[in-house]
């Protein structure tokens, strides 16, 4: 037992492989990832469910989300509902199970993060992806998430002039990790020439800086420490840091849009509430939907100097066994990207870590982890940081 | 239907209408009644020159339904010359190579359409600049 | 006979600004004779101009009047009528103009409209744009020439069908930058060419478009105001006819005893294409760009169906003062993108792709 009974822990994880599940539907891949949390946190009876999803509504013409989780994952009657904030419905649905916890007002919260996108054509894909940017202004005129990620990429080469494959790394990195997670989606090492090579998706982004949307469906068991039953069979981990924050959905309306404002406040509110500093964090589990956002996320949470994120990834900085290990697993890039369950993988995963199980990608002696997920373009970003309880 | 989604913007999206804020002056595109600079009311209608250069820019390959038809077609973040950035497609870009910083300058142009028989939506796009300045 | 028709308004009325627009696109037209004729058969012009996916009569009517605006001076709600003339208005039904209107800032105390008169509804637009200032009813009146022409694959159109137009902001005479001394309007039923409602391509009388058409109609009208004016081809220093090919405006420009270097300035069908009812006015454009004060301009346009406009213009002191305010015609004759028929075709709708 934790020796804070009010304390949120993680009580289950479970989750399915990121992929092409041709044969689930959004309903049944929900229920997989449930159910394997539910088992995982010995059976305990959640009292609400918050769902994270992003494309549900656009391309499986389905909203409302939370009833039919609900009732198809056999907790007919309790509360549910869906919390949408692009890529980062996930952290927000895990902050807001957090808040809910912490209240006091429920003792056992499931978090569950779904998304399915394999049933509709890749234009239809984009279209719906382009929902989340600011559609009078920018999805008006053809922009869609890979856009504003070029468009970014383009301005940071052109401001800090790092060397033109200098993101590699990130992607070379994540192929590494998934090498030996069974559950990835791309289990392949890649090479920095293969890296240079890459068809072009949007200049200067190539299909390497591109993590591959995919169905998805992970879940958590969260909860009061004290309605833990005794006995559990992994060290406890605990969420000591939980924060939310948000800009400007278009990229035009930022001051300064190569400075991730809500990745940097989320980050710092968290770090603060856990009374840490980037130093203390062994793991970081952040946002690479796109290469950049790898580089800006490390720069916004304050792991390198302005300019400087991409550094991280010359010289094995962010491998498993470097001073700020990222995507363990392989991240969005290589894991595969689940959209808006990006938040509660990141959570399964860091999860794992610091519980010592995860396997050929343990990171050593894991005791702190931080996750970020982000909503757009960075207008949303939520961080939490998890804590071993020894 | 979007038909009136389209027409209750289109004094912002021919002719790049802002807005411009009596308290601090600073110029507001796209218009949002409240300026972002110093919180104040800002409902003053200002017309922007249409001049500015390029933030930073790219190409897209794979577009969104609606817009498939345009492949390939680039899109720029543009400094506009009173302040603001603004997102939006290039047109008219021909043989010359596109930099950040190219001065460019607005154009209204065809946006797509909403659907086979539905309205046509035009808006702003911006070119490279016609003539040097 | 003509003195009794010479249309001349009460109040004085000339052009208070210009401009035009082409777009950048060119297809020589040696690309449709490769595709089509095996490379073989005389060329009625260089090359034309084709608008990009992006636009059509709506777009560049909307440039050519800020260009027009600009170099007007004026502000855009004195305006009092806004109107377009084109064969290839992108709606059926639904003006062009008040597009126009409301992207230039016209809107919405304004009387707007479109008008259709195959080759010369933008000079229709003209006439009533002086009878409208000329009547005292408005001080400002835009008149729009413009289109992006149609002519199916592998037709005789296909080779001159180009893409362009002017705008004007007619006013009174003493803001003018050059003022109308008289027009006339000359007008039969004549089916040269026609584009029935719903075709996609128009039909056209080969031979016929000729002599009894195009000739016919032009040199009467040309004849008519000059002799109404009491005027020769030797008082002007410009003219500028409705250009469907080279050789036509040539011939009647000759026929009326004007020279090659009176035409020249204005004869830009060679390097932009029939820009049909954009044709005789952006050679207006052109002329004016280089025209000095006092000199006379005739401008001669021809529509289809059909009919002919005659113009007779001085150019005043304010002229060269105002010009530099938009770009010149032959900045826009000289951005050229050189593209070949498979781009042309995507660019002009002919690849299915539904």
């Amino acid at each position: 037992m934790t020796k804070k009974p009010d304390a949120v822990v993680v009580a289950g994880v479970g989750m399915m492989p990121v992929g092409e599940h041709w044969d689930l539907s959004l309903r049944q891949l929900a229920l997989e990832a449930i159910s394997a949390a539910r088992l995982d946190s010995g059976g305990l009876r959640p009292q609400a469910l918050y769902v994270a999803n992003m494309l549900s509504p656009a391309l499986s013409g389905q909203s409302h989300l939370g009833p039919l989780l609900a009732d198809f994952a056999g907790m007919r009657g309790v509360e549910a509902s869906t919390i949408e904030a692009s890529g980062a419905s996930g952290g927000v649905a895990v902050r807001q199970a957090y808040l809910a916890l912490m209240s006091g007002a429920i003792d056992v919260a499931l978090v569950l993060g779904v998304e399915k996108v394999t049933d509709k054509g890749s234009s239809q894909v984009q279209a719906a992806l382009a929902t989340a940017t600011d559609a009078e202004y920018e999805a008006v005129q053809g922009v869609t998430p890979s856009t504003q990620a070029a468009l970014l990429m383009q301005r940071y080469f052109y401001e800090y002039g790092p060397p033109e494959d200098s993101l590699a790394g990130f992607s070379i990195t994540a192929h590494l990790n998934a090498v030996t997670n069974p559950d990835a989606m791309f289990r392949k090492a890649i090479r920095r020439e293969q890296y240079a090579s890459a068809p072009i998706v949007s200049e200067p982004l190539n299909t390497f800086d591109v993590a591959p949307l995919a169905d998805g469906a992970a879940a958590l068991v969260l909860a009061r420490a004290a309605a833990l039953p005794d006995g559990q069979e992994y060290p406890q981990v605990e969420i000591v840091g939980s924060a939310t924050a948000t800009s400007a959905l278009a990229l035009h309306d930022r001051p300064d849009p190569l400075d991730l404002t809500a990745a940097a406040q989320s980050a710092q509110t968290a770090l603060m509430q856990a009374e840490l500093s980037p130093e203390d964090i062994g793991l970081f589990e952040l946002h690479d939907s796109f290469s950049i956002f790898a580089a800006l996320s490390l720069e916004a949470a304050g792991f390198a100097e302005r300019g400087k994120g991409w550094k991280l990834a010359q010289n094995g900085d962010i491998s498993l066994t470097g001073h700020i290990p990222i995507g363990t697993f392989g991240g969005s890039k290589a894991r595969g990207d689940p959209g808006g369950a990006t938040g509660i993988y990141q959570l399964v995963e860091a999860s794992r870590q610091l519980q010592g199980r995860a396997n050929e990608n343990q990171v050593p002696d894991a005791a702190t982890a931080m996750t970020q997920c982000l909503g757009g373009s960075g207008a949303t970003a939520s961080t939490h940081i998890l804590r071993r309880v020894t | 239907m979007e038909t009136s989604q389209h027409w209750r913007l289109r004094k912002q999206r021919y002719a790049l209408v802002g807005e411009v804020c009596p308290h601090c002056e600073s110029k507001i595109f796209p218009p949002r009644d409240i300026c972002p600079d110093c919180g104040e009311d800002a409902r003053e209608m200002y017309q922007f020159s249409g001049r500015g250069e390029v933030y930073s820019h790219t190409t897209v390959y794979q577009a969104p339904s609606g817009h498939a038809e345009n492949v390939p077609y680039p899109v720029a973040i543009v400094r506009l010359e009173e302040g603001p950035l603004v997102t939006a497609q290039l047109t008219d870009v021909g043989d010359q190579p596109i930099e950040i910083g190219t001065p460019v300058e607005m154009v209204t142009r065809k946006l797509g359409a909403d659907g086979e028989r539905g309205m046509l939506v035009y808006g702003y796009k911006f070119r490279p600049a016609l003539v040097e300045r | 006979m003509a003195e009794n028709k010479l249309l001349v308004p009460d109040r004085e009325a000339g052009i208070i600004g210009y401009g035009a627009y082409i777009p950048r696109y060119r297809l020589p037209v040696k690309e449709v004779a490769r595709v089509w004729a095996d490379g073989k058969g005389g060329l009625p012009i260089h090359e034309k101009a084709v608008t990009g996916l992006d636009e059509d009569v709506i777009t560049m009517s909307i440039e050519a009047a800020r260009n027009a605006l600009a170099r007007s001076g004026i502000d855009p709600t004195e305006i009092g009528a806004v109107w377009v003339g084109s064969e290839s208005h992108p709606y059926a039904v639904k003006p062009t103009s008040t597009v126009v209107a409301e992207a230039i800032g016209a809107t919405p105390h304004v009387l707007a409209a479109d008008w259709e008169f195959a080759c010369k509804a933008g000079t229709e637009a003209i006439q009533a744009s002086i009878g409208f200032v000329g009547s005292g009813m408005a001080d400002y009146a835009l008149a729009i020439g413009m289109d992006t022409a149609q002519g199916r694959p592998g037709d005789a159109l296909e080779y001159t069908a180009g893409a362009g137009g002017a705008a004007f902001i007619i006013g009174p005479a003493k803001d003018a930058v050059c003022v109308f001394e008289g027009s006339y309007s000359y007008a039969t039923d004549t089916p040269d060419f026609w584009r029935r409602a719903n075709a996609i391509y128009p039909e056209h009388g080969e031979r016929f478009t000729g002599e009894p058409a195009y000739f016919s109609h032009t040199q009467t009208a040309a004849e008519s105001l000059l002799e109404a004016l009491g005027a020769t081809a030797s008082d002007f220093r410009f003219a500028v006819f409705h250009q469907p090919n080279t050789k036509f405006p040539m011939r009647v420009a000759k026929s009326l005893g004007f020279g090659q270097d009176q035409i020249e300035a204005g004869l830009l069908v060679p390097e932009i294409g029939n820009t049909y009812a954009g044709s005789a006015m952006i050679g207006l454009t052109s002329i004016l760009d280089i025209a000095d004060p006092g000199d006379r301009i005739l401008m001669v346009s021809y529509g289809s169906g059909a009919g002919s406009d005659a113009f007779s213009l001085r150019a005043t002191e304010a002229l060269p003062r105002r010009r530099g305010s938009a770009p010149a015609t032959l900045i826009y004759v000289k951005r050229r993108t050189e593209i070949d028929y498979a781009t042309y075709a995507r660019l002009r709708g002919k690849l299915v792709l539904k």
